[in-house]
């Protein structure tokens, strides 16, 4: 099991930013995140794009704000359960928490501090009758392992990079790959829809467009899929059907944690962010309080606060005042220091 | 400058009269929001970028609009339940032209 002081449930800007000021505090995090990869909306959703409103940053890359601020945690160094979903959570008697994930990870820690944005990126399903039937069944949204493809007919449905380059690497891996969209143009990377039409050309992608998948056909398992076409419907015979329609984040079993919720998003208390459940925090775009704002720099400010509860949550009675890292200097967690260079050498006589 | 009025039908099929503010740089998605016609959570998710489609709506009066970039075409070019009407309203800046329109918002996915 793993064992931390906070544990973060949500590795975009304002979950990024806790372990710094936790650090601060010595206090140990570990971030959940259902990415596989941290930095939340930031690095999923727009990391070319310029953010105006960090103070300090007249303009930075969504992308490059994620980079440097795993770069200003990492001496507190953080843990990371990346691509998992915090599923479940038990309270000890002692007042600590269990978090586990859909994969079974364990996570228990004293403080839990919910950063979890808008809630946690799941895959977009097309109304199709009994599609959750075919989950797992021949039907995925994300491709884990592409060997579970090879040799198969693959149908992909979809228009943006993930179902052109997805046909690309199957190319080479099913017996079968059909790529359907709904246009005849694809929003993708140039050289991705080059290289499509390229493998059309070598009869190594069947490129159906204009067109919708419309039924899914089977038994136990996906046998075919309806392709509809200008109004004609014909039945594909297919082994795996993979629709990729991009994500949109969920507040998902979080919002079944007897926290209170109001409009999709956790109350909490102003005076330090914690939720109705002593010991657990809600931080970030998260949260709701009269006046919220959902801004990074509001979710860094809420960070701040909330270690500074954690702490004396944690270490009741224990004397403690806030430093300034100007004059106190960082202690990494892994025998680091970062310091200012004393100023004056000697005075002049 | 002067507000414009919106009629929008929201998800439930209840029709909003609205006044929107030409003068604060607002789009169509802002003006949803700031009148609470869906729940947060379900509309604007991205913050305005054109790349969720959580704030489709379907126009449904003949009011000339700004022609549609690449972006928001190819946005609902993957979206569901789209109609040739499609917009997505985040993408409609507030301006005296847009006095009347009939916009209805699209279902939530």
């Amino acid at each position: 099991m793993i064992k931390t002081d906070i544990l973060i449930i949500g590795a975009g800007p304002t979950g990024l930013f806790t372990v710094f000021e936790a650090g601060l505090l010595k206090l140990k995090c570990h971030l959940i995140d259902a990415l596989p990869q941290p930095g939340g909306q930031c690095s999923e959703l727009y990391p070319k794009k310029p953010i105006y409103d960090i103070p300090g940053f007249p303009e930075i890359l969504a992308g490059d704000l994620t980079s440097n601020l795993l770069e200003q945690g990492k001496q507190f160094q953080p843990g990371f359960t990346l691509g998992e979903r915090a599923e479940t959570i038990e309270k000890q008697d002692d007042g600590s928490f269990i978090v586990t994930t859909n994969k079974g990870t364990q996570h228990h820690a004293p403080i839990i501090a919910i950063a979890g944005g808008l809630g946690s990126f799941e895959p977009r399903k097309p109304k199709l009758e009994d599609i959750e039937k075919y989950e797992d069944k021949g039907v995925a949204y994300f491709i884990k392992d592409p060997e579970v493809y090879r040799d198969k007919k693959v149908v992909i449905a979809g228009g943006g990079d993930s179902a052109l380059d997805w046909s690309i690497f199957l190319a080479d891996v099913a017996s079968e790959v059909t790529l359907v969209h709904r246009r005849n143009e694809f929003r993708g990377a140039l050289d991705s829809v080059e290289k499509v039409q390229e493998l059309k050309l070598l009869n190594k992608i069947n490129l159906i467009t204009p067109a919708e998948i419309t039924a899914l056909h089977g038994d136990n398992h996906i046998e075919g899929v309806s392709i509809t076409k200008e109004g004609n419907t014909e039945i594909l015979e297919a082994d795996e059907f993979i629709p990729l329609f991009g994500l949109s984040p969920k507040l998902g079993p979080i919002g079944d944690w007897g926290l209170e919720i109001e409009k999709n998003a956790i109350k909490v208390d102003t005076l330090d962010y914690q939720t109705n459940i002593p010991g657990i925090y809600a931080i970030g775009d998260v949260n709701i309080y009269e006046g919220k704002l959902k801004l990074i720099l509001c979710g860094f400010h809420e960070a701040t606060l909330m270690c500074q509860s954690a702490y004396k949550r944690l270490n009741p009675g224990k004397k403690f005042v806030l430093k300034y890292t100007t004059v106190s200097g960082i202690n990494g967690f892994d025998g680091t220091r970062k310091e200012s260079p004393k100023a004056v050498v000697k005075a002049i006589v | 400058m002067q507000d414009v009025v919106i009629h929008i039908t929201d998800r439930e099929g209840e029709t909003h009269k609205v006044l929107a503010p030409t003068d604060m740089a607002m789009n169509l998605m802002e003006v949803l929001r700031s009148y609470e016609i869906a729940p947060e959570g379900t509309i604007g998710v991205c913050g305005g970028m054109a790349m969720c489609a959580s704030c489709q709506c379907y126009v449904n009066s003949d009011h000339k609009l700004n022609a549609m970039e690449d972006e928001e075409d190819a946005m609902l070019s993957e979206a569901f339940n789209v109609k040739d009407n499609s917009r997505l309203s985040c993408q409609i800046p507030i301006t005296e032209a847009l006095n009347g329109l009939e916009i209805e918002l699209a279902p939530d996915v």
